[in-house]
């Protein structure tokens, strides 16, 4: 039996650029070697400038979205406004150490622009919910190694919009191109002040 | 070179004429024996050793990753048969090469597919064609299909329980057998067959071919199904993908039809057939 980490498959990537963020996902969900469905998107949205990306275990990237959906909107309904990305990294943090001896077996990785200052940020967590705060990009899923050769060479700091979308899925398609358990398409987003574009981007099918 | 060819060749003999006792026993010595020219781990039991130490399928952490995964497929039909591959070889989930030749060429009209992995194939399908070669010197006449599988079959059964790991199909048309078809693997199965398919997507492959097949198809068509069924196999098998390789073997010897990108002809398939609906293919922003 391999790790719950690696049954269904997908990858995930967060990046910086100036005054924006992006992050993506592939498509795929599997059983092992078998391709289930090539329309799995792990990316959710929580609030105007606040995504949230889950690979691991389809399963629980299903209850966790879905757990953190309940959350925000009780957040929202008690504090009469949005969350934060900061607050909602926190958030999840500390949901996912609640579990800390019967863990979910998602890699989350938060994204989105600070709602006061409009400044960048991206972050990701083990399973348990440690914080790994970056300033240039946060990878997960069955390809990380893959994703972080990519990132490492392909990002650059300060990237505008147009050039950090193009950075984004470079890094995430060749990345999932070497990698048995992701790709079959992919979302990217990316987060500007005032403007959230979502793409879907053509992959390879095998 | 003489001195080899002194070696191992013997006086021509007439077609009818049989060989005695003694001659098919010089045939036997004469083969090279293996079993004693690799190197063993100086272990109690290398075999279950060395099964701890790459069986990734019980043991996820072993410390060498062999390359696996593949989808091959070859059927027999009223024009030859057709030879048809992926290209993909992985070590657990990492894709280690997308363009792997996975049709061994054995001579000039017979052909090898590889399936499990990959180093096992790769050497014991070239130590097959060397014992075909050898064959023809000693014979002065091209080896039959059943022969070749047979010496390929026979050599894997000595290594049982060693942990070779291969699923090979052997084709080609002789005079005397026509089209032949055989399945030969490591437990020491050898089939005579008009249809097989083997390796991890072998389930997609026998999905799309079964459906399609009949003994009469033309060539053209032919083709396209061998390759079809691949491109099936490379969507859904995870461990299948990178090029399709097709291979026509016919009288006149084996013909190469391309060794082609799957992703053009995914997208061709789909957009232009309208297959593979459950791919979407509109692109547009969103917001």
């Amino acid at each position: 039996m391999s790790s719950p980490f690696s049954i269904n498959g997908g990858a995930c990537v967060a990046m910086v650029g100036k005054d924006c963020v992006a992050i993506a996902c592939d498509l795929r969900l599997g059983l092992q070697a078998l391709t289930v469905s090539n329309n799995f998107p792990k990316i959710f949205q929580y609030g105007e400038h606040v995504f949230l990306g889950l690979t691991g275990l389809a399963t629980d990237v299903a209850t966790v979205s879905d757990l953190f959906r309940y959350k925000v909107n009780m957040y929202r309904l008690r504090e009469e406004r949005g969350i934060a990305p900061r607050t909602f990294a926190n958030l999840v943090s500390s949901s996912l150490y609640e579990r800390r001896f019967g863990p979910y077996f998602v890699s989350p990785v938060v994204a989105g622009l600070d709602p006061k200052t409009g400044s960048p940020f991206i972050c990701g967590f083990d399973s348990i919910g440690c914080i790994d705060f970056a300033k240039d990009f946060i990878v997960s899923g069955t390809a990380t190694d893959q994703l972080f050769g990519m990132c490492e060479s392909l990002w650059e700091p300060d990237l505008a919009p147009e050039d950090l979308f193009e950075t984004i899925s470079q890094a995430l398609l060749n990345a999932v191109d070497r990698d048995a358990l992701s790709g079959w398409g992919a979302h990217v987003y990316i987060i500007e002040k005032d403007k959230v574009t979502k793409r879907l981007l053509k992959g390879r099918q095998d | 070179m003489d001195t080899l060819v002194a070696r191992y060749s013997r006086p021509a003999y007439h077609q009818t004429e049989l060989f005695t006792e003694q001659e098919q026993q010089d045939l036997v010595d004469g083969m090279p024996s293996l079993s004693l020219k690799f190197a063993m781990p100086p272990v109690a039991h290398p075999s279950a050793w060395l099964r701890a130490a790459t069986d990734d399928r019980s043991n996820p952490a072993c410390p060498i990753k062999i390359a696996h995964g593949t989808t091959t497929l070859a059927f027999r039909f009223q024009g030859g048969i057709i030879v048809a591959t992926d290209s993909r070889a992985t070590a657990g989930n990492w894709i280690a090469s997308q363009t792997v030749k996975k049709v061994i060429e054995i001579n000039s009209d017979l052909l090898g597919t590889m399936a499990g992995g990959a180093a096992d194939c790769q050497y014991w399908l070239a130590w097959l064609g060397m014992q075909c070669r050898l064959h023809e010197l000693r014979h002065k006449r091209r080896i039959s299909v059943a022969a070749a599988s047979k010496i390929l079959a026979n050599l894997v059964y000595q290594y049982k329980g060693m942990g070779l790991s291969m699923g090979t199909m052997c084709a080609g048309v002789t005079k005397e057998e026509g089209p032949a078809l055989y399945y030969i693997d490591s437990d020491g199965t050898r089939l005579a067959g008009n249809l097989f398919c083997v390796g991890s997507g072998q389930t997609f492959a026998y999905g799309v071919l079964d459906a399609e097949y009949r003994y009469d198809l033309t060539v053209e068509e032919a083709l396209e199904l061998g390759s079809r069924s691949i491109l099936a196999a490379t969507h859904r098998d995870a461990y299948s993908g990178g090029f399709i390789n097709l291979y026509h073997v016919k009288e006149s010897g084996w013909e190469k039809h391309g060794f082609s990108d799957t992703n053009p002809i995914f997208w061709k398939t789909k957009l232009e057939k309208g297959e593979f609906s459950n791919v979407t293919s509109d692109f547009s922003e969103r917001v």
